[in-house]
This record gives C-alpha cells, sequence and structure tokens, in this order.
C-alpha cells in the first residue's frame, strides 16, 4: 500500500460519485406515474421495467461489490474451490426459467409485492408467511452490511480513513457520507434510483473487467506465468493448518464440497427479497424468460473476475485481509486515473445492491409484519411510508453493525443467512407448483433446517475462528464434506413431506388457497393484470 | 408431455449435469492460452448454457403459440357446432 492517500484516484471517485447521486435524485422523475403515494410505485418501479432495466437492475443487485471483492479474494486465498461462484451462476438461469414466470404471473394477478405475500396468499397461513419475511430480513440486513465491507476495502486501498490511531468518527467519516446520501435518495426516488445508477455501475465494472483481463496479463507475462505463479504459490504449506495453501484443481474430497455449493447456492439466490423485487419490477412474463437468457452474460464476467485473484497472486500481492487483494491489484498495476475509475466502479457496485436490499427489506417488513400484525386497515400512503422510514432504518442498522462489530461477523451472518434462505425454497417454490405441501409441514421443515443449519454452522472452526469457519461440513450419511445449507434444506424437505402425510392422515386444516391454477400462467395483458405497451421495432 | 416439451427439460437439466459433475472437468490439462482447462471449461459451459437456455425459450414460445392455436381451434369448432 502507498503511504497517505491516493489523490487521483480519490478525485476520480468523488467525481463519480457526485454524479451518481445527482442521477439518484433525479431518479424520481424517471417514468413517474400519476400515483406515487403506492408500493407499486416506490418499492417496485411501477412495475414498468422491460428487458435490459431489468437486465441492469438484476444484474446491479445480483453481482454486489461484496461478489466483486470476495470472489477474487476466495481465488487469492485458496484456489479452485472459490470458483464454484462460476458453476453456481450458470445453474441459477436454468432454474429460474422454470420457476420465476410463475411467481410473476401470480404475483401480478394478486397485487403480492413480496414472496412471503405469496405465500399467504397460498397457504392461507400468517404463521409460515411471518417466517419466510423474518429469515429474508435476517438474510438481507448482514448482506447491506457487507457491501460496506466493500466500499470500506476501497476507501483503505486510497488511503482514506486513517490509520489505526485516526479518530473513530475521522476514519469512518467517508463511509458514513456514502451511506447517508445512498439512503436520501432511496427514501425519495425508490426502486427507480438503483435501477437508473445501475446502467453507470455496470458500464463501469464491465469496462474495467475488460481492461484488466488484457492490461494485467500483458504486464505479467500471460495467463502462463500466472498459473505457473499461482501452482507454486499454492503448493507452499500453510503454517496455520499443516496443509498446502490450496491447489488449482479441486481434489477429489473437495469436488464434494464444490459442487454442493454451487447447487445450493444457486437454489438460495433466488429466495433473496432484493432478487425478487428486480423481478417483479419487471412488466411481464416474457421480460424474465428473455433475461435469462441474457443475464449469463454477468456469469462470464464473473469468471473474468476470478481470474484476477491469480494475478493478484502472480502480481506478488501480499495482504493480511484477503478482501483487499484485488483494490491492491489495481492500485499496483493500473494509472492512478484509472484505479481511480475502478474503485468507482466497486464502490458503486456497493451502492445499488444495498439500495435494492433495504428496499426489499422494507417492503417485507411493510407488507407482512406492519400490515398483517400491526396495523391491518393500513393504505397504500401508510405503507409506503412506513416503507420508506423502514428503508432507512435498516441501512442505519447496516452501518451500525459494521461500525461497531468486527467484519467476520458481518461475514458469519451473511454466511447464516445463505444457509437461512434457502429453507424458505420449498414453501416458495414448492407452493408455485403444487398445493400439497401441508402449511404446517411447511413450517416445521422450515424450522429444522434452520435449526439444523445455524448448529452445523456453529460447529464449523478454521485455524482463525472456532465457530462459523466457514459453510462446509460432513454429510451426515455420506461422510463427505458438503455445504450445510443445502443438507438442511434436505432435511427440510423430508420434514415436510414426512409431516404432510401426517397432517392429511390427522385430516388437520388446510388454510385457505386464494390462487387459483390459471393464475400461474397469466401475463400481462390478460385480465386483471397490467397491460404491457406494445413495443417499437425492438428485436428479443 | 409432447416431444418438444422433452426437448426443453432436456436443454435445462444439460447444465446441472455438467456442472455437478465435477470429476469430469477438474484437471490442469488441456490448457488454453496458459489457462488450465478446469477454469476454462466451466467459462466455456456459460456460453452453452446460455445457448441452451435459448433455444428453450424459442421452442417454449413456439409450443405455447401452438396450444394457444389448437385451443382457438377447438373452441370455433365447438362453437360452430353449437350453433
Amino acid at each position: 500500500m502507498k503511504d497517505g492517500v491516493n489523490g487521483v484516484a480519490l478525485t476520480v471517485f468523488i467525481l463519480f460519485f457526485v454524479a451518481v447521486t445527482v442521477m439518484g435524485f433525479l431518479a424520481a422523475r424517471w417514468r413517474k406515474a400519476e400515483n406515487e403515494h403506492s408500493l407499486d410505485e416506490w418499492g417496485l418501479g411501477g412495475r414498468s421495467f422491460g428487458t435490459w432495466v431489468t437486465w441492469f437492475l438484476l444484474g446491479g443487485d445480483l453481482y454486489t461489490a461484496y461478489t466483486f471483492v470476495a470472489v477474487p479474494a476466495a481465488i487469492y486465498a485458496a484456489g479452485a474451490s472459490g470458483f464454484f461462484a462460476v458453476p453456481y451462476t450458470i445453474l441459477v438461469y436454468p432454474l429460474i426459467f422454470t420457476f420465476l414466470p410463475r411467481l410473476w404471473s401470480v404475483s401480478h394477478k394478486h397485487g403480492y409485492v413480496t414472496t412471503s405475500d405469496f405465500v399467504r396468499g397460498r397457504f392461507g397461513s400468517k404463521g409460515l408467511s411471518l417466517a419466510v419475511a423474518l429469515t429474508g430480513l435476517l438474510a438481507t440486513m448482514p448482506y447491506i452490511a457487507l457491501q460496506l465491507v466493500g466500499i470500506q476495502a476501497v476507501l483503505d486501498v486510497m488511503g482514506v480513513g486513517g490509520g489505526e490511531d485516526t479518530h473513530w468518527f475521522i476514519k469512518d467519516l467517508p463511509l458514513l457520507i456514502a451511506f447517508g446520501v445512498l439512503a436520501a435518495y432511496t427514501y425519495s426516488s425508490g426502486l427507480r434510483a438503483p435501477a437508473l445508477i445501475a446502467f453507470v455501475k455496470d458500464t463501469l465494472i464491465y469496462l474495467v473487467i475488460a481492461v484488466a483481463i488484457i492490461y494485467i496479463p500483458i504486464k505479467l507475462g500471460g495467463f502462463d506465468a500466472i498459473f505457473d505463479a499461482a501452482g507454486k504459490a499454492f503448493g507452499e504449506t500453510n503454517p496455520a493448518t499443516g496443509a498446502p495453501r490450496g491447489a488449482l484443481v479441486p481434489n477429489e474430497a473437495g469436488q464434494w464440497t464444490y459442487a454442493t455449493l454451487a447447487l445450493g447456492s444457486a437454489l438460495a439466490l433466488f429466495m433473496y427479497p432484493h432478487s425478487i423485487t428486480a423481478t417483479l419490477s419487471s412488466r411481464s412474463r416474457e421480460v424474465i424468460r428473455r433475461n435469462t437468457t441474457i443475464l449469463p452474460l454477468y456469469s462470464l464476467m464473473l469468471g473474468l473476475l476470478a481470474l484476477l485473484g491469480f494475478m493478484a497472486i502472480a502480481a506478488g500481492i501480499k495482504v493480511q485481509n484477503g478482501q483487499l487483494a484485488i483494490p491492491q491489484l489495481f492500485e499496483t498495476m493500473f494509472p492512478d486515473w484509472f484505479a481511480g475509475v475502478a474503485f468507482a466502479a466497486i464502490g458503486i457496485g456497493a451502492l445499488v445492491p444495498a439500495a435494492i436490499m433495504s428496499i426489499a427489506a422494507a417492503n417485507l417488513f411493510t407488507r407482512n409484519i406492519y400490515k398483517d400484525f400491526i396495523k391491518r386497515d393500513a393504505t397504500p400512503e401508510q405503507e409506503t411510508k412506513v416503507s420508506k422510514l423502514v428503508s432507512l432504518l435498516v441501512k442505519v442498522g447496516a452501518l451500525v453493525f459494521v461500525l461497531t462489530m468486527d467484519k467476520t461477523v458481518a461475514i458469519n451472518f451473511q454466511l447464516l443467512g445463505g444457509i437461512w434462505i434457502l429453507q424458505t425454497f420449498p414453501a416458495l417454490v414448492g407452493g408455485l407448483f403444487t398445493r400439497w405441501f401441508h402449511r404446517w409441514a411447511l413450517l416445521g421443515g422450515w424450522a429444522v433446517g434452520m435449526l439444523y443449519g445455524t448448529i452445523a454452522a456453529y460447529n464449523v472452526s478454521s485455524p482463525t475462528q472456532a465457530h462459523f469457519g466457514g459453510s462446509s461440513a460432513e454429510i451426515p450419511g455420506i461422510g463427505h464434506i458438503g455445504y450445510i445449507g443445502l443438507t438442511a434444506f434436505v432435511l427440510n424437505v423430508v420434514v415436510t413431506v414426512v409431516l404432510t402425510f401426517v397432517l392429511r392422515a390427522l385430516k388437520a386444516p388446510d388454510g385457505i388457497d386464494e390462487t387459483k391454477p390459471e393464475d400461474y400462467t397469466a401475463d400481462a395483458g390478460d385480465a386483471g393484470v397490467s397491460v404491457e405497451l406494445p413495443k417499437v421495432g425492438t428485436g428479443h | 408431455m409432447t416431444p418438444v416439451r422433452v426437448v426443453i427439460a432436456l436443454c435445462l437439466v444439460a447444465p446441472f449435469v455438467a456442472m455437478l459433475w465435477v470429476g469430469s472437468y477438474s484437471s490442469v490439462d488441456p490448457t488454453f492460452i496458459g489457462i488450465p482447462f478446469f477454469y476454462w471449461y466451466q467459462m466455456a459451459w456459460v456460453i452453452v448454457s446460455t445457448a441452451l437456455t435459448m433455444v428453450a425459450y424459442k421452442l417454449w414460445q413456439r409450443d405455447q403459440r401452438a396450444q394457444r392455436a389448437r385451443k382457438d381451434r377447438t373452441e370455433a369448432r365447438d362453437g360452430g357446432a353449437s350453433a
């Protein structure tokens, strides 16, 4: 790390940041609707987004700053095992191709804003809906906190934030400003702000990756030299574990972990409230299917990005905190002004998902806790007001979390969040295809999955941590090491099926299903569904 | 289950088989411009799976259209019979 502040990089960073802030506030006027005081408007952008806006929004939402920092950081630390993010994002798209259009249809037909709305309507169970809502909130909060960690990493490398003995207020001031601004425009513009800023974020990210993947290997003597250096580095023994630091390809034992992590994460991704928010904001069913064919472009980018982890090794980057490896690589390899662009890409990359996540969490709270349990006759205006306030509270919570607690706490919780959110899969995706599962059985399965996942994750130790040392543990009965979330999920499904048989035999009361089979295939233009405007001259 | 739907299902299942069978691609050789097989193979699958999803999408559209046309024909015939 260079001493002091990197002035050029910082200036470029601030320029981009100011530009994005202006866009964020102006976004409120973009595609403005007549009735702006409804949750559909503020929280789903009026459900009006077409293929390209949805593409940018989903990309901006799923591929977060933390992803950009953490995936190459995992490669930098251990090699092959960190690359599971690529098969994971490959598997996501065929998966959502099958179930998301159904969720879109039923949500548009019944005005659902969150996944819990659907679960309540489908199973007639407020208890199950509350369980899904709470899981969503619990999983999203640490995710927002991690976006802050991403910004912090960039600020650290730029030399802003001071040393160990700087007063805490001065040290955290840049982060406070960034978040204050983010909170203000999310409050005023709703989902339109991140949708608009996502254009800037993705353009910057694509630019930086394209340059990095060509420019850095040339400077380092080609991919041969890079992988040679990485292979040597991974072969060295790690003093903490007595085992090699990593490997270029996963060994026999690591393959189970690799595959289960990829599958489990793919199943979990679209259970997160923020992915659903971005999906429901699209204007037709077709937009979603079309998006599954163009979203993989981001996976390709993620794969290239992951390779930066190897380049960091070959470039001789030595950092204590792996999260700093990539920002540090950029600062070392790029001229100052372009390093500033790269840092802006990561910084803005944190703002977009943080905004969408806080909106999604706020929608969950308003619809499934406030309206269902606190104030049943809330008007759309009141709903929107509560949602706006909660979006602020959620961000303040995340900020306090990051500033007061150790970074590893946020990472631990995010790891747990992934395991937890996967446990809502049977109720949501199961519910989209069949009404056979009993609502209480789903609740039982969810509870077992949550409990098992939490305990198993608690018991994982690593050389640096006694608990929550990772997300993989031995799969009972199989003996291989696998992703805890997936094991918990299988357990969850088994419990749900068994309990459904039992409850059906006991004739336990089945809740009222307010949906009809044809609701799941309805598209824009059908009766009761908002109309898709005819497009002029746009190819698919 | 029409033959078209079987093809759609295959297109969507193929990436799962390919990606979860880690043993089939966990090797360094053959390398491509210096990148080990393990990495470029998975990146190549991003493109293959995108192509497969696209095929599935097109087939699905055609299937839906055919189904709707069939339904319309049946309705027209039934309507004609009762008139």
